[in-house]
């Protein structure tokens, strides 16, 4: 690693405050941030952290709504989302392994947007809304391809908030080396319509299948989905599967999904 | 450079650390407790985890600037008051739960984490508890076999594979 500073304000405030100089970059739980920077692959000159920040932790429900801190850790979620939003809070117990679930974030998560990760899915199939330091976001207007968001330089991801689902299930096809999804489906019914959201599969990052929506829309079961195909274009393509492989995994882990939403 | 003090095994410790540095190379070659092993250091292998605050976490995945007034437990603090092997340190012994040993202080620490969750966990349970944790040597089985014993639980049934 290239030397840098580090700080650890207790605001979002001082945070944000800490973020406006030069070349400082926002550090959630580091699982993803720390290996990149041992290999060089960014040189802060100054590392704001986010775990310090008591106001960014907690998961609470008011309304139909689950409101998750930015700097809440994934074993957080899993275990205080369980009884609200268990779609989530499955997706949530396995990410990595249990010492990444101990220190990864979601607010990092969906920050880095990394295109085989598994919040971005959550956040894209519930249309989420991304709230950071200085404003709101829609998930349909926040993620903008791989590594790719509409977060501006120094902005903090504060919250996320999800509207709770009637239904839901995330459904990962583990690439079993990384942990991350080789392809990864997250599917939510709500009273005016289903949507889909996927991961691991498409070179734009994270997207929503939207035929398979309208489908599901009308009838809430794997036989809906059965007559339509999934294009291989602009799917990522590596020696763990092409991609027209990934192509039919969408479809197999969308119905999976459907079958098993709780 | 800037001053942390976190307690690690209940004694309270201060240094002088760079923003750079991990809280694996703070307690190695700072505090000379070598206990903790780096094996992969890209956050894979578990060799150095520790507890930070009651968590588990991989020690080469974090700054040490991070535990600042945190209370950390590594292996060195595992054994009982009179120097002997707590039980689960035990159970590893009678099970053979190790070869080489090199990742026994992350697989010791992490079954730590596991049965403090989770007092009584089924053999699924403790293998996906160790997704983070690799051996090169054993092939898991007498790991798992180690952690359920140290639990309580009877495993003559388990075979050793």
């Amino acid at each position: 690693m290239y030397a840098f500073d580090i700080e650890r304000p207790k605001s979002v405030a001082d945070a944000v405050a800490a973020l406006g100089t030069e070349d400082a970059m926002p550090l959630g739980g580091g699982q993803t941030l720390i290996p990149t920077l041992k290999q060089r692959l960014a040189s802060p000159a100054k590392l704001v952290s986010l775990t310090g920040v008591e106001e960014m932790v907690g998961v609470s429900t008011d309304h139909g709504m689950l409101r998750i801190g930015g700097a809440t850790t994934h074993a957080t979620v899993a275990a205080e989302a369980a009884s609200s939003f268990p779609g989530l809070a499955g997706l949530a117990s396995h990410i990595g392994d249990p010492a990444v679930r101990n220190r990864g974030t979601i607010g990092g998560s969906l920050a880095n947007n990394d295109p085989a990760a598994c919040y971005p899915a959550a956040a894209l199939g519930t249309g989420a809304t991304i709230i950071t330091s200085n404003r709101e976001i829609a998930a349909d207007d926040y993620f903008e391809g791989m590594f790719t968001t509409a977060l501006h330089e120094g902005e903090v991801i504060t919250a996320v908030s999800f509207p709770i689902p009637e239904k839901a299930n995330y459904q990962k096809f583990l690439q079993p080396a990384s942990r991350f999804a080789l392809v990864g489906v997250f599917v939510a019914k709500y009273s005016d319509g289903v949507r889909v959201a996927v991961t691991g599969a498409s070179n734009n990052g994270v997207f929503r299948w939207e035929e398979a929506e309208a489908a599901l829309s009308a009838d809430f079961s794997a036989d809906a989905i059965s007559g339509l195909s999934v294009s291989a274009d602009d799917m990522i393509s590596d020696l763990h599967g092409d991609a027209a492989y990934r192509a039919h995994l969408v479809k197999v882990m969308t119905g999976r999904a459907v079958t098993a939403a709780a | 450079m800037t001053k942390v003090t976190m307690k690690i095994n209940g004694k309270e410790v201060s240094g002088e650390v760079e923003g750079r540095t991990l809280l694996a190379t703070f307690l190695r070659e700072d505090l000379h407790m070598t206990g903790t092993h780096i094996g992969c250091d890209t956050s894979q292998c578990g060799a150095c985890v520790v507890h930070v605050n009651g968590k588990a976490v991989k020690s080469c995945t974090m700054f040490a600037a991070e535990a600042e007034g945190a209370d950390v437990a590594t292996i060195e603090g595992q054994a009982n008051a009179d120097g002997s092997l707590n039980v689960i340190q035990q159970a590893f012994q009678d099970h053979h739960g190790l070869q080489c040993g090199f990742c026994t202080p992350g697989m010791v620490m992490s079954a730590a984490a596991l049965l403090k969750e989770n007092p009584k966990p089924t053999e699924s349970e403790v293998r996906a508890y160790l997704e983070g944790n690799i051996c090169r040597c054993t092939g898991y089985h007498n790991i798992v076999k180690a952690i359920m014993a140290a639990s309580g639980q009877d495993v003559s049934a388990i075979a050793a594979e």
